[in-house]
């Protein structure tokens, strides 16, 4: 006995969750598969959401979806050895009806969004692993195999959200073998505070109120990566990551660099007392724009982090993983209503309407930031150290005078790049890598 | 209670089409990720995922290769909040054939007492549908530790009570007997009992089967029934919930600290051996008899 | 399953007019196979400390065949502390079956009115207790720590909750017998005294023979002894996660043998399949009294600390200073237990002696 639907979604992550959820509710028959034992269980915990991305999907969302605080506050710290400067920037605009940011935890809120899937009549199964893509003879992906006892399971149009190291659709040929240079490690460790302890420390009102902290320098050894810290309602999320490439490079293993952040000076005090409770490790596309690969194909289509939907400078990823999964669904959806198949051709559209929105915009923009920062490394560890140099020969008050401690500074600055020009070339990459 | 079971009166199975089996299974948070506030000594509940109660795998297994061997088939019954319906989905993704919830707001701080009121309320409801043969429940819980529940819900019902069974060694259809054999302290009791009976399954005797991908589609679109106090037939419910239950938690604490706090070994720059002598030391400073105790014990060995 | 919240404070419950006559502490005096089990001495230990707190006697409860067994049962109950000892001897109780036996205790109970009664937390207390407690309607704590009497004559007992990880002191209210059982070797064993000496009740019990359906073929003995040997073993060493895979178990088995001793292991181990459920201390495992009791990277929570706090001498081996278990070891060492533990085993052979070697063949 085989079955045959309308769709299949691989995986219950945002990218998998959203496709399946547009599909459902535009009548189509959707199967959704998840690896893991519930949905989110493969999840790391401890993320941004986007609201826009998920408003569009879910209008009532803020009623119903488990969410930790809503970000009144983003902090960016540059950070050497033993101190940070700091740029704060925190707005009561942000107490608004329907705030913008909010942390969650991604483990329950995967499962809040799964649980919508089904209430639009996907049929949803966990605890299965795709292992393989049914073609038939001429190519064209009808199903998919799994690793349960039983007869593959078939459909017009299988829709790949499996995640940045998923693995059916390497095997299947539809997606490149991840380069070390196109993903980052990350660690991440979900500490235990009270709610009291949590907006103490982070001088929060309520319960609802949260802070975002981005961490650069130091804090990732000269490999090309950033740290963070989120603030949750009774925990806090924090972890570090860096490419992939750069960790087989260093051998440093990610656990210290990880323990390192903890107890720098900077950050061991908001973290003093808590009581770890997971510890997570998880890979991240950073490839950017050009580590895209072919979206769709003949009755396929590839949806968030397993199609390197991830803009690294902003740190967006799940805003990425909803858009990218709503379009697909969209576009099947209305092949569909059309009657059209579900061929090479016909899927195109969904590339189309990437382009049109802001993922493929915002990608191109920063298509050269991945390569800049993989050939500059000194970026990340020399700035943060003159800068930190600058601050301190500026506020300490002794008896050099104000003028020769500007031309300390300078100096030191000059020095920490070996010239002026060094400055100069530095400041011009990155801009153009931000343009 | 009884007389549902009498499998002599079943209008629905007279050619005795298969063995009626149902297990009671609860949710629990995974005890190994709860965590306690260091200060407040509150739990906290912070994402912390839910499984069904490992004990509890070990009788719908056993409950599934009876149905196996005899044919009809397994039901899962649970008792608590709406979302203890995903528990049942997984039981029923594991290859059980049908699925039911007894939830209600009066069940609210059940003690074991009140749970094997409602538990047995709903069993006789579904065994006045069709007559149960075996009730199979975990030896225990993990969160409460308690094994009360089986044997109150076979004392409510007048099941015969077979706990901590290590094997089903028979079941003889045609006469309802069951011999099993049961964990006793210092070694195994082979009991001979009849059917309808209660089964409470020991740890590690058998291992869950992973499900066929037909059932992981059937308990996706399965209907898990939803029965509230009254659609489980329960005509008390006085006796349901923190009403129907005697025992009262009065306090919830952390143990306190010991008064003195451990007298910590120097190991700064010491090799092992130095570490271990020291230890010694101290053991024996604490405990004199010991030493002496210690060197008795080979020689009282060698006599052996 | 008494997982649910504390209760308001300042409710007062007026015990119903039917209960306010129970008076006296019973204790079950388990027998298996012909031999008491000592949790029921343990339990007259306590049972006694309960009783002098209350002014009222201590009772033990015997079920049994007539026979040297039984009455050696009662004469051992008086020595534990027994003031009377309520005997009911039939030949339907010759084996433990759950029938026989709830019927025959529930009838004592409702007779005589205890106001607490107190069994093991073995297979046997606990399949009883839950059979009895059911048809009596009453209260039942499983698996207590701490038992104690608090101002209103009200039992308060204390037990490990939410998976171990916290304490609940639980009350029976509006209704008695008020019902606990206790693990082995938590409560510690009184000192015996032969002289001792008490009031026998003999209650006579109809229990007919084909009124029960369930029958014990056969008892099959486990064939191994040692596994016992881990509760009542004078020393025990334990590993727990830190010693990271089960072949490094090798070097707490080596110490133990050492010391003369036996070993056992925390929770996660057993969950890690690394050691059988046998060898687990603890709530869920074993509980120990030993004069020794080494913990060999174990981080000792709250499941683990109940089960060892009764042992004499804790000492605590663990490379992270932070560990709960120094919150109740005697000794701590803050170091690698897999080079430590190896250590220990030579100083311990070089200083009292080595085991003679078991007997090839």
């Amino acid at each position: 006995m085989s079955e045959h639907f309308d769709a299949i979604v691989v995986g219950a992550g945002p990218a998998g969750n959203s496709a399946a959820l547009v599909m459902a509710k535009a009548g189509l028959k959707v199967l959704q598969i998840e690896r893991g034992e519930t949905a989110g269980a493969k999840n790391v915990q401890g993320a941004i959401l986007y609201a826009d991305a998920l408003e569009r999907l879910i209008p009532e969302f803020r009623d119903e979806a488990p969410l930790e605080r809503h970000v009144v506050e983003q902090r960016v710290w540059l950070l050497d050895e033993r101190s940070h400067t700091g740029a704060h920037y925190r707005s009561d605009d942000f107490n608004e009806d329907r705030p913008n940011r909010y942390t969650i935890l991604r483990a329950t809120f995967d499962q809040w969004f799964a649980a919508k899937v089904r209430e639009a009549g996907a049929l949803q199964i966990t605890d299965t692993t795709v292992t393989e893509l049914v073609r038939d003879e001429g190519g064209r992906v009808i199903g998919v195999e799994t690793d349960r006892d039983g007869a593959p399971l078939y459909a017009d149009v299988v829709v790949l959200g499996e995640g940045v190291n998923g693995l059916v659709g390497q095997r299947a040929g539809v997606r490149p073998e991840l380069d070390p240079q196109h993903v980052a490690l990350a660690v991440k460790e979900t500490i235990f505070l009270s709610e009291e302890a949590v907006q103490d420390r982070f001088n929060l009102d309520g319960e609802d109120e949260g802070v975002v902290i981005e961490v650069m320098g130091s804090v990732s050894a000269g490999m090309v990566g950033t740290g963070f810290l989120y603030t949750n309602r009774e925990s806090i999320s924090l972890g570090v990551g860096c490419l992939l490439s750069d960790f087989q490079e260093t051998q440093i293993p990610a656990y210290v660099l990880l323990d390192r952040m903890k107890s720098h000076p900077s950050i061991a005090p908001l973290i003093r007392d808590g009581e770890t409770k997971e510890y997570v490790a998880h890979l991240i596309p950073e490839g950017g724009y050009d580590a895209i690969p072919n979206l769709s194909g003949d009755g396929w289509a590839i949806v968030g982090d397993a199609g390197q939907f991830v803009n690294s400078a902003h740190r967006e990823g799940s805003n990425l993983a909803m858009t990218t999964g709503r379009l697909a669904g969209e576009t099947v959806a209305a092949l569909k209503r059309e009657g059209l198949a579900c061929n090479e051709a016909n899927l195109k559209r969904y590339r189309h309407a990437l382009e049109q929105s802001f993922v493929m915009k915002d990608l191109k923009k920063y298509r050269r930031l991945p390569g800049v920062l993989h050939g500059n490394k000194h970026l990340l560890t020399a700035y943060p150290r003159a800068i930190s140099q600058a601050m301190q020969t500026f506020l300490r008050v002794d008896d050099v005078d104000k003028r020769s401690k500007e031309r300390r500074m300078m100096s030191q600055f000059r020095a920490a790049r070996g010239g002026w020009w060094n400055v100069f070339t530095d400041a011009l990459k990155m801009a153009r890598a931000w343009r | 209670m009884d007389a549902v079971f009498d499998h002599d009166t079943d209008p629905e199975d007279p050619g005795r089409r298969g063995l009626n089996l149902v297990v009671c299974i609860k949710q629990v948070p995974d005890s190994a990720q709860i965590r306690v506030h260091p200060v407040t000594n509150t739990i906290m509940r912070q994402g912390v995922p839910t499984i069904i109660n490992p004990y509890d795998l070990f009788a719908l297994e056993e409950a599934m290769r009876l149905r196996d061997q005899y044919g009809g088939e397994v039901t899962v019954l649970s008792m608590g909040p709406p979302m203890a319906e995903e528990a049942l989905r997984r039981a029923l993704g594991l290859g059980a054939d049908k699925a039911v919830l007894i939830t209600d707001r009066r069940f609210a701080g059940a003690d074991t007492l009140a749970t094997s009121y409602a538990l047995a309320s709903a069993l006789a409801k579904l065994g006045a549908e069709r007559p149960i043969d075996v009730v199979f429940t975990g030896k225990q819980t993990i969160d409460g530790d308690t094994a009360q529940v089986g044997p109150g819900v076979a004392r409510r019902l007048g099941l015969n009570q077979l706990t901590y069974v290590a094997a089903i060694d028979l079941l003889d259809r045609a006469t309802g007997e069951i011999v099993v054999r049961r964990r006793a302290e210092g070694g195994l009791q082979v009991l001979s009992s009849r059917l309808p009976c209660l089964v409470t399954v020991l740890e590690g005797v058998n291992e869950i089967r992973r499900g066929s991908i037909e059932d992981m589609l059937r308990a996706a679109r399965a209907e898990v029934t939803v029965w509230s106090a009254a659609d489980a037939g329960i005509e008390d419910p006085q006796q349901c919930g923190l009403k129907g239950s005697p025992t009262l938690v009065k306090r919830v604490f952390a143990p306190t600290p010991r008064e003195e706090s451990a007298e910590m070994v120097a190991v700064d720059g010491k090799r092992p051996a130095q570490i271990a002598d020291a230890v010694l030391d101290l053991v024996f400073a604490h405990a004199p008899k010991l030493e002496t105790e210690l060197g008795a014990a080979p020689s009282e060995k060698e006599r052996r | 399953m008494n997982t649910k919240a504390p209760a308001r404070p300042g409710r007062k419950e007026q015990l119903p007019e039917r209960f306010q006559s129970y008076r006296h502490v019973w204790v079950f005096v388990e027998i298996e196979e012909g031999r008491v089990h000592p949790v029921a001495f343990e339990l007259l230990g306590e049972g006694r400390k309960l009783a002098d707190a209350l002014e009222v006697e201590l009772a033990g409860v015997v079920l049994g065949p007539a026979g040297a067994a039984t009455d050696a049962a009662v004469a051992a109950a008086f020595h534990h502390g027994a003031d009377t000892v309520y005997l009911a001897e039939h030949d339907a109780l010759a084996s433990y079956r759950n029938e026989p036996y709830t019927r025959a205790l529930t009838e004592l109970v409702e007779t005589y009115q205890p106001e607490i009664m107190l069994l093991g937390a073995t297979t046997l207390g606990r399949d009883l207790a839950g059979a009895v407690a059911t048809t009596l309607k009453t209260g039942l704590t499983a698996d207590c720590t701490e038992l104690a009497i608090d101002g209103e004559r009200s039992l308060a007992a204390t037990r490990p909750t939410f998976g171990g990880s916290l304490l609940c002191t639980i009350h029976t209210r509006g209704v008695r017998p008020q019902m606990a059982t206790v693990r082995p070797r938590v409560m510690a064993m009184p000192e015996p005294d032969p002289e001792r000496d008490g009031r026998v009740v003999r209650h006579a019990l109809d229990l007919p023979e084909p009124d029960f359906v369930t029958k014990v073929l056969d008892f099959i003995a486990d064939a191994r002894t040692d596994d016992v040997n881990l509760a009542y073993a004078e020393v025990v060493v334990a590993g727990g996660m830190g010693l990271q895979s089960a072949e490094n178990f090798e070097l707490v088995r080596e110490l133990a043998a050492a010391l003369g001793g036996d070993y056992g292991c925390s929770r996660p181990v057993v969950q890690k399949g690394w050691l059988p459920a046998d060898r687990q201390i603890g709530q869920t495992g074993k509980t120990i009294r030993p004069k020794l009791y080494i913990a060999a990277g174990i981080s000792g929570a709250v499941q683990h600390r109940v089960g060892v706090e009764g042992a004499d001498l804790i000492v605590a081996i663990n490379s992270d200073p932070a560990a709960k278990i120094f919150e109740f070891a005697h000794l701590g060492v803050v170091a690698d237990a897999l080079t430590v533990l190896p250590a220990l085993t030579e100083a311990v052979r070089r200083r009292v002696g080595v085991p003679a070697p078991v007997a090839a063949g």
